[in-house]
Order: structure tokens, then sequence, then C-alpha cells
């Protein structure tokens, strides 16, 4: 514990009236982050949580001293154990960066130098400030990656980061930043990238590293649910101004604000009603296999989709879930033509679609609408919203001038946008204005099928969800199929009629809403379902329990065979003799169709997943 | 249309203003210039060489005697209008051969892609002294040689424009419309990288001067007793130990003009001509 003469109230870190600004365009200064005061405890760890613009980064960073070109720091006091950050010039605070206090980005993958091995990387801090020579400090670097649970210790630092995976590399960021063991860790949203499975055994290294070294942490995030596990203190942040502030029980179960109450409400949407869906199928897929390379008797040099079969019902929603990497976007693309089926069929209304869109007529491919994941780059930087949203009527309905004019005002208000941002260029709006655009653009087609990629997986929690309802709102309306891809299992079984769940390019389990809510899952499904964060603060706790009694099953090796199990490198229930040797079956019931050599019955029975 | 145009000069900065007054002094100079010159091109009408600025010779004499204000005048116009006919001709045949490969992509991207290198492979002086000895000089002729030279190198860079932009997610969007490769090129593509395009034409332009300049000393641009802006500097090298005007007036004639040309099209913000 450091005496720093002032605040003596025991914090390890304090915050008085803290207050950012930047030059506007006339010179006068203006604020984004205003009148921020807290004091943390030491060993204890704050988070800071809003939307983004909140400023929760800029504050954060602040801590070091740092900030953005053009913005100034001034605070009444930024007392860092027995710093004052605030009083510090350039030199001194090199001195602390990286040594006293240090950071932890958002993407490691962007933060790690791609030309140099980790270990050189994860040393530095210790050489840059003398604190240690080369050998001492690869020890002490070994010590850390053993107890951030990352394989094989020894040797993972003489890999290159594009060597290891996203999840390894954010624990080796923070092996980096605790090497120096600093009073204060800075997590800047260290967790958001990755997927959920990953998600939580890096959120139980960095809890078990931070509390193991005894430091003071300020972890920056946009999801309660996240830091309801980590945090003992917790600021909600909105427009640069702290909504309230208090230990993380109390603002989660009792909120004080009601911005709070709203980020609360929008992180487990309410489940919406069934849709009204009609007997006939509208989208029918079956045998899809697609990937990339040469295409060897339907299976293609490097496959990223296997035997991939669905029916879509008038009206309908479909919600397709896996983690990064299992195809789903891969679906989409092939759905739309944009990358063609090596092998299987895709029929719309019982019409077989050609698997190229190059042979596809305007009306077939009018009649299946896609919506790209990111709207930054969806919309054409060139063209105002009202061209974007013009093209697709003149191209697919032959509709210019007036009507057309008519048609683009209808749009905007079916996309709750004033008329007037018609005018306006994409690089104008919002992000959650941008994808309302990108759905108005899909929807101007006046498709069949509207195939939903991942979008809302670039917004905030709470625009996010706006968007949702929009589209719910709007399918149900228009009658419009819908095929919703995410990797966010709550939001699906929220809104969709069936659900299939991809693993590496295999339908693993298929079910209605019904079916889904009973408890027989694939094992990968339930790891899924468990990995994504609960309010509840004794969650991630509880679930370590959970995985180590499920442990013992998983010890077989990789299979080389294709037909075998993909998912058993990572099955807790796996059967040892079977799974390793024999194709896998695809176990049905009714609708429900689970790929695995458990029965429908053993997977429904709790006591064989360890909970 | 015309609305839209004052908005643009309204909202021109300071340089950009500069640079579109310059422009339009040198375009009405290239247009009028022949018609107020006071003496014929070729005339020797000063027995003094290089000599000062005075009431009859306003920019003095060159190293023959010859008028230098109306050479200077005559001269304008084969800079201004072969330069940028010929920086416009590359620009536009280099672009839209890029665009073509990059929307294309595949076998036409890899053939035209090629012809391109080999191109850039001639020595653009020889290959101007084989046509000139072939065809004989003419504007026309130069006109082309000038643009030819220049083709594979905006070539390159629309190309490495195009590429990154085919690759962005609009573009993607608009093929799973199922877009002909023409809209694609054209209303998607072409719009996003008008601003460097142009910035590159400013360039051209100004290395178009230069090669036309170097062609007339080796006698095969423009022929005596015309020259353009650039061989009126070369003719009168001999006078720069004297600080003649001779040499410093066609001399400040192409900085202000590459120097306008480039101003202006820098003022131009990215995206306002789309």
């Amino acid at each position: 514990m450091s005496e720093g003469g002032e605040g003596a109230n025991g914090a390890a870190i304090e915050v008085r009236n803290l207050v950012i600004d930047v030059a506007g365009p006339n010179g006068a200064r203006k604020a984004i982050v205003e009148d921020i005061s807290f004091a943390i405890p030491p060993g204890e760890v704050l988070a800071l949580i809003g939307e983004s613009g909140s400023g929760k980064t800029t504050i954060a960073l602040s801590m070091m001293g740092y900030s953005r070109f053009g913005a100034r720091i001034s605070a009444d006091c930024i007392r860092v154990g027995d710093l004052r950050i605030d009083r510090f010039g350039e030199d001194a605070l090199r001195t602390v960066r990286g040594r006293r206090i240090a950071y932890i980005a958002q993407s490691a993958a962007a933060a790690f130098n791609p030309s140099r091995p980790i270990m050189a990387q994860v040393i530095e801090p210790l050489l840059v400030h003398r604190l240690a020579d080369r050998r001492t400090a690869q020890a002490r670097a070994i010590e850390l990656f053993r107890a951030l649970a990352l394989p094989s210790p020894e040797i993972i630092g003489q890999r290159y980061p594009h060597q290891v995976s996203g999840g390894q590399l954010q624990r080796l960021m923070a092996a980096m930043a605790l090497i120096t063991d600093p009073e204060l860790v800075i997590l800047d949203e260290p967790t958001t990238a990755l997927d959920v499975t990953t998600q939580v055994e890096v959120l139980r290294a960095f809890k078990a590293a931070i509390a193991r070294s005894g430091a003071t942490a300020i972890y920056v995030s946009h999801d309660l649910a996240v830091v309801a596990q980590v945090a003992d203190r917790i600021a909600v942040l909105k427009n640069g101004r702290m909504c309230e502030e208090g230990p993380a029980a109390q603002v989660l179960e009792s909120p004080a604000s009601d911005y709070t109450r709203s980020l609360l409400a929008a992180v487990r949407p309410a489940a919406r009603p069934a849709s009204q869906t009609g007997r006939e199928k509208v989208l029918a897929v079956s045998g899809l296999h697609a990937g990339y390379g040469r295409v060897i008797d339907g299976i293609p040099a490097i496959p990223v989709l296997r035997d991939v079969s669905f029916v879509l019902r008038r009206g309908a929603t479909l919600g397709i879930i896996g983690e990064s990497g299992s195809g789903k976007s891969t679906l989409a693309r092939v759905i739309a033509g944009l990358l063609p089926a090596a092998a299987g069929e895709i029929l719309l209304e019982g019409e077989r679609l050609p698997p190229d869109m190059a042979r596809r007529s305007r009306e077939q491919l009018r009649r299946v609408q896609l919506v790209f994941q990111n709207a930054d780059t969806a919309l054409n930087p060139a063209h105002t919203v009202g061209q974007i949203l013009a093209r697709p009527l003149a191209f697919f309905h032959r509709m210019k001038g007036a009507a057309a004019d008519t048609r683009v005002a209808e749009l905007l208000d079916l996309i709750q946008l004033p008329r007037e941002i018609g005018a306006r260029r994409s690089t104008e709006l919002s992000g959650g204005q941008k994808q309302r655009i990108n759905l108005a653009r899909a929807l101007a087609a006046e498709p069949d099928v509207l195939l939903c990629d991942e979008v809302t997986s670039a917004l905030d929690t709470v625009v996010g969800a706006a968007i949702l309802d929009l589209i719910d709102g709007l399918r149900r309306e228009l009658g419009i199929a819908t095929v919703f891809i995410s990797h966010d299992i709550s939001t699906v079984k929220a809104f969709c009629d069936d659900m299939l769940v991809l693993y590496s390019g295999n339908a693993v389990e298929q079910a209605s809403r019904a079916e889904f809510a009973g408890d027989t899952r694939h094992p990968y499904t339930r790891l899924l379902i468990d990995s994504v964060p609960e309010m509840d603060r004794g969650w991630l706790a509880h679930r370590a329990a959970v995985e180590r009694a499920a442990l013992p099953g998983a010890a077989l090796e990789n299979p080389r065979g294709e037909a075998l199990c993909r998912f058993l490198p990572r099955c807790p229930v796996a059967v040892a003799g079977t799974c390793d040797t024999v194709p896998v079956p695809l176990r049905q019931a009714g609708s429900h169709a689970v790929l695995c050599h458990r029965t429908l019955a053993d997977l429904a029975s709790a006591g064989i997943m360890g909970n | 249309m015309s609305g839209k145009i004052a908005q643009t000069l309204r909202t021109l900065p300071i340089s950009g203003r500069i640079g579109l007054g310059l422009v339009l002094f040198w375009l009405a100079v290239a247009l009028a210039g022949p018609s107020l010159a006071p003496y014929p091109v070729g005339a020797f009408v000063d027995r003094d060489v290089f000599s000062g600025a005075s009431a009859r010779f306003w920019l003095g004499s060159d190293y023959l005697g010859r008028d230098v204000l109306s050479r200077l005048l005559w001269g304008s116009r084969y800079t201004v209008l072969l330069a940028l006919g010929a920086a416009l001709l590359a620009v536009a045949t280099g672009t839209s051969l890029a665009l073509v490969a990059a929307v294309r992509g595949g076998w036409t991207d890899e053939i035209i892609s090629r012809t391109m290198d080999t191109l850039i492979s001639i020595p653009s002086k020889i290959f101007a002294l084989v046509l000139v000895a072939a065809f004989g000089s003419s504007l026309s002729l130069l006109l082309l040689i000038a643009a030819f030279t220049y083709v594979p190198g905006n070539f390159r860079i629309a190309r490495a424009l195009a590429m990154n932009l085919v690759a962005l997610d609009f573009v993607q969007v608009a093929r799973a419309r199922g877009e002909r490769a023409f809209h694609i090129a054209l209303r998607e593509v072409l719009p996003n990288m008008i601003h460097p395009l142009l910035a590159d034409m400013g360039l051209r332009f100004v290395f178009v001067v230069l090669l036309l300049s170097g062609l007339s000393f080796l006698g095969l641009g423009v022929q005596p007793p015309h020259a353009d802006l650039g061989s009126l500097v070369r003719e009168n090298i001999s006078g720069i130990t004297e600080g003649a005007l001779a040499i410093i007036a066609p001399a400040l004639a192409i900085a202000t003009l590459t120097v306008g040309a480039n101003l202006l099209i820098d003022a131009l913000k990215p995206g306002a001509k789309g």
C-alpha cells in the first residue's frame, strides 16, 4: 500500500473531476468526457460500462496520462498508487507506462507485431525499463504463461502471433501487461472479439492472473454479463458522463439510473411469439457442400460446408448459430450464389436455383436477398442514401423518377428514419442508421427470402436490439422468410422458429423452438449455451466447476477421417472406441436432428453432461 | 447543374480558388493568345538578343531577337492543349483498362496487366523517335505518343485503387444483385477513385509538359518556328547566366500552370464529384 500524502482514504486509484476536451472547429474546446470521479480500493476491479462513444476507453487511457491527438486531459487529481499522473510530464509518464500501469488492448491480433516472435514482445516491458536481464525475463514470462493456462508454456513464446489462436493471443497480451507486476492494469474490451466459448477461458485466465498479481484493474466493456463476472465495482457511462457508480452487485441488482436499466434489458432479448407460418416450403436446401479449391466428386479441396440441409417455410425464421469459422457466413453466400455450391440442391419454392448466381435469372436474384454483416463497407460511400435505395428499385422493378422517389420515402418510413436522410451520404450516418439502410436496400427488392448475416454484431447492445426489433416486425408484417445468422445463441433463441447449429461446416443439430427449449442437446450446443455469461456474479466460478467435472471424456485425439465427428476433440461425452472409429450417425426424432453417436435419450439425461 | 458548380465554387478553399484562377487564365491564353500576340511568332524583331523588358517588347527578346511575349502566347497553346489533351487521354485509357481488369479479374486482368508491363519497358523517347521517323511529326501524333507513354503508369495506379474497391462489400452487394460489370465499374467503383485519379492526372500533366519539351529539343516535337513552353525554356537556356526574361518568363508560365492545376485538383474534396 502506497502513501500519496493526499486522498488518504486507502484507495489505490483515485480520480477527481476528470475532464477531457478536444478542439472544436471554431477553436472552442468541447468536452468529450466530463465530471468523472471514482476511487478503486487496492486489488479491486472497476468496470467502465457504456456504448461506443461513451468515453470509456478515453477515460481508461487517461489513467496513463495518454489521450488521442488533439485531446487534452485536465483533472483535480489522477492518482495511481503514489503517482500523481495529472502532474507528470511526457518523460515521467514514459517511465511509468508499461511498468507501473499496463494496458491490454481490444484486439491482440492488431497489437502484436507480426514479424517478431511472441516471447521477444512479451518480455519487452522488462527490458525497456531495465528491470531484468533477458534470461530472468524469459523465466518470468514462462511462469506467467503457465498461470494463464496457455498450452506448452515453455515453447509457445517461440511462435509468431499468427501461429496461435485469438484467445491464446489475448492471454499472451495479458502476460505482456502483467510481466512488470504493475499496480494498475487497464483491460480494454479484451474479450469482445472472441467467440463465446473462448471468452469463458480467457475471462477465467484474466480473473485468476489479476487476483494472483494483486494488481488493481480497470475493465472496459460494453457487455454487462461479462463485467458481472470480473468486476468488484461498476461505473456506467453515457456520452462522457457517469450515470452511476457503485459495487457490482448493487449496480446489477438494483440499478439507480434508467440508462443502466435499459442496458440490462437489452442484454437478454425477450422471446418473440412464434411466426405465422404457411405449410409451403419457400427455401429447401439439401446435401449442400461448399468450399474453396478444386472440386473432386462434389467435395472441394478446402471444404467449408459439409452436407447441410434445411427447410424454411413461408414466413418462418431459421436461426443459424456457430462460432467464427463454422461456415455460417459461407452458407449465406452459397444460398445467395456468391460462392457456388460444389454439390447439393437449393430449391426456391420447388424451383431449382443454379448454384452460380451468374446463371440465375434476375427474378431469382430478386427473391433471395442478402443483408451484409458490416454496413460500414456494404454501403457505397460515393452514393447518397436515396441513390442506394433507388438502385434495386430500378434494377428489379424498373421503377424510375417520381414513382421511385415515393418508394424510397416509403422505405425510409418503413425503417423508421426521417425522409431527409435520403439526401445524405452513408459516411454521414451512425452505425445503427447505416444498418437500417442496408436492410432497406434488401427490402426494396421485395424478397421472399431474407438472409441476415450477423447484422447486429458490429453494433452496440441497445442499437442492435432496436435493429432486431425492426427486422422482426418487418418480416412479420411483410411475411418474409428469414435466415438469421448469429454467433449469439440468446438472440437466436428469442427470435427464431427453427435453429440450426453449425460446427466446422456440419449441421450438428437442427430443432424447432419447442424442441430446442427441451433438454435434449448436442454436446456442442450445450457448450455454446453454457458459455454465454449470465448476470449472476457467481456464474464463472460455477461454470468452472461444471467443466472440470466434464473434462475426463475429452482426451481423444483429433480425427483425420472426414466422416468422423468433427466435434470429437472438444467433446466432453465422447465414447472411446466408437466416436474415434465409426462415422457419426444422424439421430432424428420428429424435426429434431442431432449428429452424434449418443442417442437422443442419452443426450437428454443431464447426468452424462456433468451438471 | 450550374447551381451545383456555383456551390462547389463557394466551398472551394483559398488555395483552390487560386488554382482555378490560374487554370482559367492559361486556358484563356491558350485559346485567345495568337490573336493577342503583337508580332508574328517567328519574326526577328529586335537587333539585340536577350534584351530586357521594354515598351516594344514587354517580356524582352529571345536568343535570336524574337519577341518573347508573342512566342509565349503562341506556345502556351501547344503546352496547355496538347499536354491537357494527352493527360486526359492517358488517364481515360489507363483507367478504363484498369476498371476492366479489376472488375473482370482472372485472365482478362492477366492479359491487360502483362501487356502494360511490356509497354512500360519500351523507352518512351526512342519509341517517339521511331514513330516520328515513320509518320513525320504532327500534332495529333505527338498527342498520341504522349498519351500512350503515360497509359501504363496510370493503369498501374488505377488498377491498384480499383482492386481494393472491388474487394469491398458494396461491390459484392452489387454483384449479388446481378449487376453487369459495366454498372459495377462506372457506378460503384469509379466514383470512389476519382480524387486520387485527378491527383494522378495532375502529375501526368506535368510529365507530359516535360516529355514534349524533351521531344522538341530533339527536333521531334513542335516544329520551329513554333515552340511549346518547354522548348522555349530549352532554346533560351544560354540566357540563364544573364537571368534573361526569355528564360524566366516561360519557366514561370510552366510553374504557374502546373502549380495551378495541382492546387485546383487538391482542393476538390473526395466524393464531391461523384
